[in-house]
């Protein structure tokens, strides 16, 4: 069994694109759809991701000989949901603006199943240091994730890219409003049609991908 | 029987324990930033709620958090009171505006809500709230969803019943402390 496990490095790797948790496992769909409007939303909420489920991951896999099978999702839930207070709290204090236009979504963490995928997958099976590199590569794959739907909503629906942040302007102001004012990607819709194209384009470039491989084999 | 329960439980009762005080910890050393924040972001909007105004001064009467809202020359020119109430997910905190004589609401904004995200949420939009301005604040408002006609209904959101009614119950509940701390009929 042991020997078949993914090292971390591997772990870390397949996070980012060949297990992507948008793309690949299309997990954590709710985030990736609800937040997705600035760039600055996106960024907030990987990081958010990126502490809840490394905490959760490692601590998870620190007491994993401890675990219960049958009580184990208990204690999983717990973990997270305690971390997901904490970081719902940091926020509030150091990110207050980020807090509010995220609102409810910080909280929802809790539920967001790509988090309890991992405990499951890595967490409660490996060691502390590959839990650690799982939760980096998944979660900076979210965040690859979040940051592609967010850059093509962002600068078609508002011309910018990190616009409260940085103020940068990827639409010059003096384009026609018809660049850089479709309020459709700023919506909920513009969310679904965003992950749809970008999700059919993942796929594509994957099967070209095969297909030329086989060929060559 | 019971020791086997316990066989069973000790760990997710020991990181009950743990993870309680490590909350516990997080929130006492995070909440005087965080109601500074909140502050922060009150005396802000105070321009927005009461016409005239452009900065707040807090004063707590009684058990109710109001802020005198002050025009360039210091007068009075309104008063903003902050309430707490439950919401359909979590606790709603919000700011009501009252004129110079406590007869009118000036403006509404929510401070802090966690509502179902596209549902509950519209509380907060700008598009709701101004319908708040103007209303009466001798008399409690009510919510109706056949399109207000009296002065004292707000239109309510079909799909969000319980977070329309909870803004308008912590706003009435807030003007009727407020009357009786202040003494004025």
């Amino acid at each position: 069994m042991s020997r078949t496990d993914p090292t971390p490095i591997e772990r870390f790797w397949n996070g980012l694109l060949p297990e992507n948790p948008v793309y690949r496992q299309i997990l954590g769909m709710c985030p990736a759809l609800a937040v997705t409007n600035t760039m600055e939303g996106a960024v907030t909420m990987a990081g958010a991701v990126l502490f809840v489920l490394t905490c959760s991951n490692v601590i998870i896999s620190l007491i994993r000989p401890l675990l219960k099978p049958h009580l184990r999702i208990l204690v999983f839930t717990l973990t997270i949901a305690t971390f997901v207070t904490i970081a719902d709290r940091l926020l509030a204090a150091y990110l207050y603006n980020m807090s509010k236009q995220l609102g409810p979504y910080i909280p929802l963490i809790i539920v967001n199943c790509a988090i309890i995928a991992r405990l499951e997958i890595c967490g409660s099976k490996q060691s502390p240091l590959t839990a650690a590199a799982d939760a980096a590569g998944q979660a900076i794959g979210f965040g690859i994730g979040l940051a592609s739907i967010a850059t093509v909503r962002e600068v078609l629906g508002f011309g910018t890219w990190f616009g409260q942040w940085l103020g940068w302007r990827v639409i010059p102001d003096t384009s026609p409003a018809v660049w850089d004012e479709w309020v459709v990607m700023i919506l909920p819709p513009g969310a679904f049609l965003t992950l749809g194209v970008l999700m059919g384009a993942v796929n594509w470039i994957q099967a070209s991908r095969k297909a030329k491989t086989g060929a060559a084999a | 029987m019971k020791s086997n329960y316990i066989k069973e439980a000790w760990l997710v009762i020991v990181l009950c324990l743990m993870f309680g005080a490590a909350l516990a910890g997080v929130q006492g050393a995070l909440q005087p930033r965080i109601d500074a924040n909140k502050l922060a972001d009150t005396l802000g909007q105070i321009p927005t709620l009461v016409p005239g105004a452009v900065s707040g001064v807090p004063e707590t009467i009684g058990a109710l958090r109001t802020f005198r809202a002050l025009d360039a020359e210091e007068r009075e020119v309104g008063r903003v009171l902050a309430a707490t109430g439950q919401g359909f997910a979590d606790r709603i905190e919000l700011l009501v505006a009252l004129d110079r004589e406590g007869a009118t609401i000036t403006g509404l904004y929510i401070v802090d809500q966690k509502e179902t995200p596209g549902l509950g949420d519209f509380i907060t939009k700008e598009k709701w709230r101004a319908q708040f301005a103007g209303k009466p604040a001798t008399e409690p408002l009510s919510v109706t969803k056949s399109g207000a006609v009296r002065p004292a209904q707000v239109d309510g959101v079909t799909g969000a019943t319980i977070s329309s009614e909870a803004v308008v119950a912590i706003v009435n509940t807030a003007i009727a402390k407020w009357r009786k701390e202040a003494g004025t009929p």
